[in-house]
């Protein structure tokens, strides 16, 4: 049967650096592969990561008894033992290969005086052993991976946007998807999909994501049937700076930097003795949310909170040759000189360790269907991600993914996929139609601000179950107030105002698992804090939530073992 | 405080046959605002209809490229009270097909860089480890690896204007970036892609594009390094 549609054997839903080492891998095992993404691939937000990436090389002075079991174990430390600890080892195992192959590639890695590559201390890290590329190891890592996919001349399918994934009979078999410059629907065949779309931060007002994070991919896996893991472990970075809150890289506080208070104390003596502003995210961000709770933190006249980051008296000479992209960012949004003045930050969304479940190959329970990147919960980072290994995470991911994928033989193309295909299509673009003609009703922007407080306000850093059950409540009123959201516009070329109504959906099916997951969960575990229910509850909640989309209401929660092998989880003390 | 401006934003539609105007939108602008909050607040708030690209806003993902108030620039780093008065022209990045409002059509500007072959080429051995390089060989290279491919350069470029088929100076000075990283091997082929007059010669050294990259990327100084090595390398034949 002739083909009026694209059909590959491995289709790459995302191009940010997950996707682009999932794609590097199917080709290279002879598949026909092809990224779609919603934006220009070198656009993708993980070009925005600054720090650096993990992996034990020993190459650091401190690092020579540095190996691969002490970064798993760091790994599974710093999840708060929620991690799955043999996909945590993969991730430690593999981190030296992907690293040394991506600067094989070309990545302009930052040298050490003996040529080797740096790497510099991170958060919850028992040695020096993140590598990187000044402050912008995203921004290198993928240009370098884009440029690999030229050479392979991979086809890209740039400004569309994923609108459903395609199943027939349990197995996925392709995508519908809008072409954003023309307005067009067109169904995409594939044997086998990768979802690599990112995180969804943007269902908060205040976070560090690009505003394109807005978990599109994942909504749309979750609504195929792919289930959610462990979505109510948010990450809130401790460092963004205040107002914008525009990413300020660990790898400041790396570097030596301090965070003091409205009263010039290093704080962090009180909340993590031993390793002080290197303490795992979780931690700095709910010491330097306590300061400003307590009144020592900076204020202006909203009562928007900060605290200062310090690093004057590292010198000119440093800030200048390892923190150049910072003091870009300090200069260009905050007005301030970091060689001259402290940066203002204040804790803001930063990251999802939860996302599409999946094993070690990055195959969620749908048959075909792979993630991989912070839209997945392969569960390496459980309930808190040490700085540096999500960028690890997508390449190692990428390529177990990758060559996953391409291992599956599909059926090329069947009627019956045929068939499924184009009814998909007649479907999304009846959806379409329908939107397009509703002539009153709820604006997208009004029931996206309404989700960004309510997220922000009360599933946020510090929880508690009634402002958990308000959330849970609230996102099903705003569920409702989307079913008759009204267009502002109509154009078929460049509609913005559809892309964002379309995605809204998603994100509000994100946020009601995290709500309803985060309510559900009566402990404190990483970055998920019940100031209702202090301390961790191994007994009851050593396990992963699990959230299944229902069509017409809440997920569906069930709970799922974590997979414990060489490390007993114990006391996590810094 | 806030402060009431005029935002002038360029209107295109390709489906009505109508040639460009001017639309104005007011908009009370805080302390901190940038051109692409503005703009997204007008999108929000008044006008569905109105494209323009944008991702990071933090001026890494190099997505918002336009012209504000005459000059090229990212929206998501421009202060809207760092401009002068309080109406804002905003106009699309020029010298690339417009597509719809400040929409331009990209693919010729990467076509540009594809044409110059952007991956490292490192020799046939490859190290088990790292390549080991002295980090004083490293700095040359390091400045041209901060290209965000924004196109301002693109935009601001008085030969791209005059000449479609020159690669133009974000192609050249990622060009210059291989050409310079003590890595790469293929000196050579590199050199025949660029030596002619749509490439490093094409170049009339207006430094336009160095003056207004938002990453401090200098192609003129990369085009002119490649052009001394050009004729380097030809001395060294006649010697």
């Amino acid at each position: 049967m002739a083909s009026r549609h694209p059909h590959y054997q491995v289709l790459v839903v995302g191009g940010g650096l997950g996707g682009l080492r999932a794609a590097v891998e199917a080709h290279a095992a002879g598949r026909s592969t092809a990224v779609l993404s919603k934006v220009y691939p070198v656009r993708s937000h993980s070009g925005a990561a600054q720090g650096g990436i993990n992996a034990a090389l020993g190459n650091h002075p401190q690092g020579h008894d540095d190996s691969w079991e002490r970064h798993a174990f760091d790994t599974i430390k710093g999840s708060d033992y929620l991690a799955d600890q043999p996909r945590a080892e993969i991730l430690a195992r593999d981190a030296p290969e992907r690293v040394l192959e991506m600067e094989h590639w070309g990545v302009y890695f930052s040298r050490f005086p003996d040529g080797r590559i740096a790497q510099r201390p991170f958060g919850g890290a028992g040695f020096p052993r993140t590598c990187y590329a000044a402050d912008r190891t995203g921004h290198h890592l993928l240009h370098t991976l884009w440029e690999q996919c030229l050479k392979r001349d991979i086809p890209f399918y740039n400004e569309w946007l994923m609108t459903r994934l395609v199943t027939d009979d349990d197995r996925v078999c392709g995508v519908v998807a809008l072409h954003i410059p023309s307005g067009e629907l067109r169904p995409f065949s594939a044997d086998a999909v990768i979802v690599a779309g990112g995180g969804h931060g943007r269902i908060y007002a205040k976070s560090t994501n690009a505003y394109i994070n807005t978990g599109s991919a994942t909504a749309a896996a979750y609504a195929a049937g792919a289930p959610l893991e462990d979505m109510e472990f948010v990450q809130f970075h401790p460092t963004t700076l205040y107002g914008t809150n525009i990413l300020i890289s660990e790898g400041v506080r790396g570097e030596g930097g301090y965070l003091l208070n409205v009263e010039g104390e290093r704080f962090m003596e009180r909340y993590a003795p031993q390793v002080m502003e290197l303490a795992p995210r979780d931690i700095v961000a709910r010491a330097i949310q306590t300061e400003i709770d307590a009144g020592r933190g900076f204020s202006d006249r909203e009562g928007n909170g900060y605290v200062h980051l310090d690093v004057r008296h590292l010198g000119a000479d440093l800030i200048t040759t390892r923190l150049p992209g910072i003091r870009q960012i300090a200069l260009d949004f905050a007005g301030v000189d970091p060689i001259d003045a402290p940066i203002p930050v204040q804790p803001g969304q930063h990251y999802s360790m939860g996302g599409l479940a999946c094993d070690e190959n990055g195959a969620t329970p749908l048959t075909g269907l792979f993630a991989v990147g912070e839209c997945s919960c392969i569960s390496v980072h459980g309930a808190n991600r040490l700085g540096g290994n999500s960028l690890l995470e997508t390449l190692v991911f990428g390529q177990r993914a990758g060559e996953r994928a391409a291992a599956l033989v599909g059926d090329g193309g069947s009627a019956r996929r045929e068939v499924a295909l184009a009814q998909a299509l007649r479907e999304e673009t009846g959806r379409l139609e329908a939107l397009a003609a509703r002539r009153s009703g709820a604006r997208q922007a009004a029931i996206r601000r309404r989700l960004h407080v309510l997220m922000t306000e009360k599933v946020g850093i510090f929880r508690e179950a009634q402002p958990l059950s308000e959330a849970v409540a609230e996102i099903a009123e705003l569920k409702a107030h989307y079913r008759h959201v009204m267009l502002d516009h109509r154009g078929s070329s460049f509609n913005y105002d559809l892309v964002d109504t379309l995605e809204l959906g998603g994100m509000l099916e994100l946020a009601e698992a995290t709500a309803l997951t985060a309510l559900q969960r009566t402990e404190c575990r990483g970055s998920h804090w019940r100031v209702d229910h202090p301390g961790r509850n191994d007994d009851a909640w050593l396990k992963h939530s699990v959230a299944t989309y229902a069509p017409d209401g809440a997920p569906h929660v069930t709970y799922a073992d974590v997979i414990i092998t060489r490390y007993p989880p114990m006391a996590r003390s810094y | 405080m806030n402060a009431r401006y005029t935002f002038n934003v360029s209107r295109f539609d390709p489906t009505t046959g109508d040639p460009p105007r001017y639309q104005a939108y007011a908009v009370d602008v805080p302390q901190g605002m940038t051109v692409l909050e503005a703009l997204l607040r007008i999108q929000a708030e008044q006008d569905g209809s109105l494209a323009f690209r944008y991702a990071c806003r933090g001026a890494v993902c190099g997505s918002c490229a336009m012209v504000i108030e005459g000059q090229v620039r990212l929206a998501c780093r421009t202060q809207v009270r760092s401009l002068e008065g309080n109406r804002i022209t905003v106009d699309p990045l020029p010298h690339l097909p417009r597509i719809k409002d400040l929409v331009v059509d990209m693919d010729p500007f990467f076509e540009t860089l594809r044409a110059i072959q952007p991956w490292l080429q490192p020799g046939h051995s490859e190290p088990e480890r790292e390549h080991q390089v002295d980090p004083a060989d490293w700095s040359e290279a390091e400045p041209y690896t901060n290209c965000i491919l924004c196109a301002s350069c693109h935009g601001v470029c008085p030969v791209v204007e005059s000449d479609p088929a020159y690669l133009g100076p974000a192609a050249l000075a990622k060009h210059y970036r291989f050409l310079a990283d003590v890595r790469d091997v293929a000196d050579a082929a590199r050199v025949a892609l660029v030596n002619d007059e749509h490439g490093v010669w094409g170049c009339d050294m207006v430094w336009n594009c160095t003056r207004v990259c938002p990453r401090g990327v200098t192609p003129t100084q990369g085009i002119g390094k490649t052009r001394a090595r050009i004729r380097r390398a030809e001395r060294a034949q006649r010697a």
